[in-house]
């Protein structure tokens, strides 16, 4: 029930004074309801900028084929995939947020979820981008699917993981767009009872007629909790998949049995890495830090470090199979990240996504907004260059010496990449103008048990553990939305 | 002869709205349906309504995903074009699980969420038979067919009484049409 108090122990997961329900509607459809400011106006300048690059450099690249590309007879794989790898990572996250976290109960992901499961979708387009510009010949896109052809019918191979990748990326992503969609609902009628004229009319359609009469929301309920069920265990069959691709093939470097658990550790340290790069700065110009309060950053950060380490024991644990298995190709694979031309790119790796995310092991920095945000840049950064090293690196030494190779990307790789970032940040900023970037109804969920103001009260009621108090009060401290002069007088 | 169609009870809070629920069926006042912004668990049992059968709907989706996608890979590759690939067996069925569970969670997701849409007439553009607008933002919104229940004072009073911010006596049974 909605009176049910939590533990004081537990951190506050909405801060603020006189927060109500009507609040909590008109700080969230702020955005939606009002012309955007300064700061929106710069991004999506920005922003559409780099997707006009992106358009493009990917028209450049359908028109003169793939040859505009760095790819040369060794290195035939490089940027498209490591892009294709890296976005769809990267949206993990979401997937994660939405589905795995509801599934344990955690409330906090109430406030985060919206934005992360759209994160989830721009990224997974980015993604596609990739596997349809790689093919060269775009109108051919449809040859992996199992339709019937003038060829015999020849059908795909359904033995390939690139189909199994197609499979598991289509499915992913429109799964993905139905658990969102799903969940605007309720909060699309919202904006539709509030507007007026035409907006009142699109958003009527977009609401699909929501009311929020008792079956409804007893149904809805049921079917967040069945996507989330079935989610779960598709948002790790996607990377693990997306691993296949390289794991079911007897390149050295890429033929490992640890590749699953390891991409599926890397996608979700890296889309935690996005999701806190987008949200640190959402939740300050949209001024939403009363419901993205420190208790969300740290807790992604705490998954970062958690992710970060798995990632970090799974390359020692690829270190120590190369060694092991005496191949001596697969030693030299391992050797050549650090020893090879390409040293730079290893130490990157393993410094941006080991090393570094070691630092959020204290507090002072986990709880830090700037350096927060700034190791999230370093994780991205990271993870773009791991699946770089795993590509490149592994390919550009083959077994044949004479045609060893490096890869030099052109600028059309350069603008393909540099614009599918630029296309990703005009998708979000769009979301935050026309959606809801918080699920109101989800938060509301949680105002009477976990907010700051109810906690508040049970203290002014007296009746609570003194010491548990303390502890409370000690861990409102990191906070910056709380005021904790509040707190000493009372 | 009053002209009010429904009774609508308005309350800012969702345990008072339950209060206000109970205190209605205590005097044994049919309630027609209730609006909130968020879903409020326990509702549901007080107003009789039975759990949700989508979950077997969602299974059965689910079982046709898997069957589907496995009957054509079989048809594809065992049954019409068997590929001699390195002479190992064209009914490779380990290979066909991933494709077989991707289809399966396919079929579950959208089969399911159609179901949810059909089941509660949800559908783009259908137009909003709204009662009151602030349901969806800040109030809880319990309403109550007037036809027949009177007299409608006494109801007003009942929900005055278990905390309603303001009880509207409305000629339309929905706002929401022009």
């Amino acid at each position: 029930m909605a009176s049910h108090s939590e533990s004081i122990i537990r951190e506050p997961l909405i801060t603020g004074k006189d927060i109500t329900y009507a609040k909590i509607t008109n700080d969230v459809l702020r955005p939606v309801e009002n012309m955007p400011g300064k700061a929106w106006w710069i991004g999506f300048t920005v922003a559409s900028l780099g997707a006009c690059l992106w358009v493009f450099a990917v028209s450049y690249t359908f028109w003169y084929g793939i040859g505009s590309w760095g790819l040369n007879k060794t290195v035939g794989w490089a940027w498209d995939i490591t892009g294709f790898v890296w976005w769809v990572g990267i949206g993990h996250a979401g997937t994660l947020i939405s589905a795995i976290l509801l599934l344990f109960r955690q409330n906090w992901r109430n406030s985060i979820n919206r934005s992360a499961e759209a994160m989830t979708i721009f990224a997974v387009i980015c993604a596609a981008t990739y596997v349809v510009s790689h093919m060269g010949r775009p109108w051919m896109a449809y040859w992996p699917l199992p339709l019937p052809n003038q060829f015999g019918s020849l059908w795909v191979n359904f033995n390939s993981p690139l189909v199994w990748d197609v499979f598991a990326i289509s499915t992913y992503f429109s799964v993905s767009l139905v658990f969102w969609y799903t969940g605007l609902l309720p909060d699309l009628a919202t904006i539709r009872d509030r507007a007026t004229g035409i907006r009142r009319k699109i958003y009527s359609v977009l609401s699909f007629g929501w009311t929020g009469s008792v079956k409804t929301w007893q149904r809805f309920e049921t079917v967040c909790l069945i996507l989330a069920g079935i989610s779960t265990p598709l948002v790790l069959s996607v990377h693990t998949i997306v691993s296949m691709d390289f794991a079911t093939s007897l390149e050295p470097g890429w033929h490992t049995t640890i590749f699953p658990p390891y991409f599926v550790a890397g996608a979700i340290f890296s889309g935690f890495a996005m999701v806190q790069t987008l949200l640190l700065v959402t939740r300050k110009v949209l001024g939403l830090e009363n419901y993205i309060t420190m208790f969300h950053i740290e807790a992604m950060n705490k998954i970062i470090l958690l992710t970060g380490s798995i990632v970090g024991v799974a390359y020692l644990t690829e270190f120590f199979i190369a060694y092991y298995s005496g191949g001596e190709y697969e030693q030299y694979t391992f050797l050549n990240r650090f020893i090879g031309p390409y040293w730079w790119a290893g130490c990157m790796m393993y410094g941006c996504n080991v090393l570094m995310t070691q630092l959020m092991w204290f507090k002072k920095i986990r709880t830090n907004i700037p350096a927060s945000w700034v190791l999230s840049i370093v994780v991205n950064i990271g993870m773009w260059f791991e699946r770089f090293v795993i590509i490149v690196v592994s390919l550009h030494r083959d077994y044949l010496t004479s045609s060893w190779a490096m890869f030099y990307p052109t600028w059309v790789d350069v603008s393909i990449f540099i614009g599918s970032i630029g296309l990703f940040f005009t998708m979000f900023l769009l979301f935050i103008r026309v959606l809801p970037s918080i699920a109101m109804a989800e938060v509301k969920l949680i105002l009477k048990s976990s907010s700051e103001q109810a906690k508040k009260k049970l203290i002014e009621h007296g009746h609570l553990d003194g010491e548990q108090v303390e502890f409370y009060k000690e861990s409102l401290t990191k906070f910056d939305s709380v005021e904790i002069a509040d707190y000493q007088k009372a | 002869m009053s002209s009010t169609k429904y009774i609508l009870g308005l309350f800012e809070d969702p345990d008072e709205m339950m209060h206000g629920i109970d205190t209605l069926q205590k005097n044994s006042v049919p309630i027609y349906d209730v609006y909130t912004p968020m879903p409020i668990h326990g509702i549901e049992k007080k107003l009789g309504i039975k759990d949700s059968r989508l979950g077997y709907a969602a299974f059965m989706f689910g079982c046709l995903g898997g069957t589907t996608i496995f009957s054509m890979a079989y048809y594809m590759l065992v049954q019409d074009w068997p590929m001699n690939i390195g002479g190992k067996p064209a009914f490779a069925i380990p290979d066909f699980v991933p494709i077989t569970f991707e289809w399966t969670v396919l079929f579950t997701a959208f089969g399911m969420v159609a179901t949810f849409f059909y089941a509660t007439h949800l559908f783009p553009g259908r137009t909003p038979r709204v009662m009151d607008y602030r349901a969806t933002d800040d109030r809880f919104v319990i309403a109550i067919d007037a036809k027949g229940n009177i007299p409608h004072d006494d109801i007003t009073n009942l929900l005055k009484q278990a905390g309603a911010v303001e009880v509207k006596h409305n000629d339309r049974k929905y706002v929401s049409y022009e």
